[in-house]
């Protein structure tokens, strides 16, 4: 290969990837808190939605990342009224946010199918994000700057600060924390709305960023790959990082096998790949695990109501 | 004032009230929401949610819905009472068409009444077949059937994709991307002559009827239900958690997949892309709204039936697009969700101490 096209498939994996560690992130967070939110696909699909439908009728992309985060937010709100404040199954109300997710994005998207809006772009001058090999650096766009000063964060605030440590102690034993004193359903509400913003954002990527056009259910099922990709992190920041990276490497793998000149393999087993690497990561993880739990946070799933 | 207290045991009159108040306040819901979103939300709701009922000509096409909606939620719900969370029914649904359309490709030139019984057979194994890896995984490795059934999903559709437009393409077809259409031998009888209601959905009631007797009547449902309230009263009984997982999935598996293939083998007649219809992931509404009760589910399956129909009427009454049925049916969901919060708690006065 030669460098024009390494660079160029590096630059697609970086994209792809992107939207994987937003929304993963986000849902890191949230789990470790204690809360399972299945519906990581339904926000991505809200975000994508609501991002779309501003940029496209105020012009202005900015705008309509902030909508995206907000439409997230709001999504996983109604997750957190359910799940959080009256004691739904965690399980059943992820799905259902997931398949509502489904049917709001496709309704409100159903007049922008084929609509194109401006595609968020480099955010540094062309000099530096059109050079040949420097693009790398300093072609991408805020979101993929964005998320890998989130990673650093969040890593940072877990492991460094008392807020952090309390998140933490939330999802590990929400018993003695609610204790201590702290407000366990508080917390975790917050933890959740940080999971939505982040996961509407991944969504926004899709419809702004990858095709700034609007297909329906475009982000075809990455938000379940997150939550996926949280497991395989072992809920370490930096872990998720290499996770979202590597899967952004088996999700280009069309253009990859294109660029190597591999025509003999259908379309369709390709697009299987990244589905069929997360069964095989998932398998991994366990067989390879040495404790039980895979390091799961304690109370993972349980709800939650004060005595 | 009211204060919400918690019943010292869950209400059973609540627990069969819920769906029908969460029906009442999702159709009130919907008005509001259509109405916001410009479109005639009365007629949107009525549309939906009673034409469809009171039009006795809809009864069949709502059968035709139901029928698989009924299987695949059957073989979850008893599936989600024991704590095996497989939600990649659209899957198994999927795998059991493909499984059933081989054999229907095989026998392509060939008679006998034996051609329809294997093809089912072939179903219900391919259904299974594709419940069993998650089964597998979880029993010997503790992973997650939740994102491996939902993984599997998307694979069985890329496969379906893979078949209809490569080996599979009807080679009388003008290049459209799909098989052949089944002959006679290959496709469900109808139950009267002329009508859509094919043998399939009579299929469904029995298949409710027989789950209802071994959830209730036998040692096996009453094992599947302490596996999934008591885990450890269950190992304790000496009702195993490994067996149960695998015998829930491949239970499930095995309705979906015979779903899969009376819908092949019955409304489309071949296997196209736009097979998948997402009927798996709307069981699962179908399943929690009939209280996880097989005899529930039948009233469940009819309701979002209904939806179905009456979402393709209310396109044309209102106008609504064909995405507000789905976005319907997850409200539904959700509200259903929140007024279970009446099954454990209950609204009281406030007293006052003196």
């Amino acid at each position: 290969m030669t460098s024009a096209i390494t660079v160029s498939v590096l630059m697609t994996l970086i994209a792809a990837s992107t939207p994987l560690l937003l929304a993963a992130l986000g849902e890191l967070v949230a789990e470790k808190a204690g809360v399972l939110n299945l519906g990581v696909e339904g926000m991505m699909l809200c975000g994508a939605v609501a991002g779309f439908a501003v940029a496209f009728s105020s012009g202005s992309i900015v705008l309509g990342l902030a909508a995206a985060a907000l439409a997230g937010m709001a999504a996983a709100m109604i997750f957190g009224v359910l799940a959080l404040s009256l004691g739904a199954n965690q399980v059943a109300t992820g799905l259902a946010l997931t398949i509502f997710g489904t049917g709001a994005s496709s309704l409100i998207g159903a007049g922008f199918v084929g609509r194109t809006v401006e595609r968020l772009g480099p955010i540094f001058p062309a000099a530096l994000s059109e050079h040949p090999v420097l693009r790398l650096v300093f072609g991408q766009d805020i979101l993929v700057y964005l998320s890998l000063a989130l990673v650093a964060c969040v890593a940072y605030f877990l492991r460094r600060t008392r807020a952090g440590l309390i998140l933490r102690a939330v999802g590990e034993n929400d018993a003695s924390a609610h204790a201590i004193g702290y407000p366990v359903i508080a917390i975790r509400y917050a933890a959740v709305a940080f999971g939505g913003a982040l996961a509407g954002l991944g969504g926004a990527y899709f419809s702004l960023a990858l095709t700034p056009m609007w297909a329906d259910r475009l982000t075809a099922g990455r938000g379940w790959i997150a939550l996926a990709l949280v497991v395989f992190s072992a809920w370490k920041p930096g872990r998720l990082l290499l996770g979202a990276y590597l899967f952004g490497a088996v999700m280009t793998l069309e253009l990859q096998a294109k660029a190597a000149g591999v025509n003999w393999l259908a379309p369709e087993v390709l697009a299987m790949a990244p589905y069929l690497a997360t069964i095989a990561v998932l398998t991994m993880m366990s067989l390879g695990r040495r404790t039980g739990r895979l390091d799961a946070p304690a109370c993972l799933g349980k709800p939650f109501s004060a005595p | 004032m009211l204060e919400w207290r918690r019943r010292r045991e869950p209400s059973m009159a609540m627990l069969w009230l819920s769906p029908l108040i969460a029906i009442g306040l999702t159709m009130l819901a919907g008005m509001l929401v259509f109405t916001a979103m410009g479109y005639d939300g009365f007629h949107a709701v009525g549309s939906i949610f009673v034409t469809p009922f009171v039009e006795s000509q809809r009864w069949a096409d709502i059968g035709v819905k139901a029928a698989p909606l009924v299987m695949i939620a059957l073989g979850l719900a008893i599936g989600f009472r024991a704590n095996v969370w497989n939600i990649g029914a659209e899957g198994q649904y999927v795998m059991g068409a493909v499984a059933g359309t081989g054999v229907a490709l095989l026998t392509y030139d060939m008679t006998g009444w034996w051609i329809l019984p294997a093809m089912a057979l072939a179903g219900i194994l391919g259904g299974m077949a594709w419940a069993a890896i998650p089964a597998l995984l979880r029993v010997k490795l503790q992973v997650s059937e939740i994102l491996t059934s939902l993984m599997l999903t998307y694979v069985a559709v890329q496969l379906l994709y893979y078949l209809v437009r490569g080996p599979w393409k009807d080679p009388g077809g003008f290049n459209f991307p799909q098989t052949r259409m089944f002959t006679a031998d290959q496709t469900l009888p109808a139950v009267m002559e002329g009508s859509l209601v094919h043998i399939g959905i009579p299929a469904a009631l029995v298949i409710a009827v027989v789950a209802w007797l071994l959830m209730e009547k036998t040692t096996a449902g009453y094992a599947v239900k302490v596996v999934g309230l008591a885990p450890a009263a269950a190992r304790h009984g000496g009702f195993s958690a490994a067996r149960t997982t695998w015998a829930t999935m491949l239970l499930g598996g095995g309705l979906a997949g015979l779903a899969g293939l009376f819908e092949a083998a019955g409304p489309f007649g071949q296997l196209t892309p736009q097979f998948p219809v997402g009927y798996g992931f709307t069981a699962i509404i179908v399943a929690f709204l009939g209280r996880l009760n097989p005899l529930g589910i039948v009233f469940g399956g009819i309701v979002l039936a209904g939806t179905y129909v009456g979402g393709e009427i209310a396109q044309s009454t209102v106008r609504l697009p064909q995405a507000a049925t789905g976005l319907f049916q997850a409200m539904l969901l959700f509200i259903l969700l929140a007024t279970d919060v009446l099954v454990k708690w209950r609204l009281v006065r406030k007293r006052r101490a003196a």
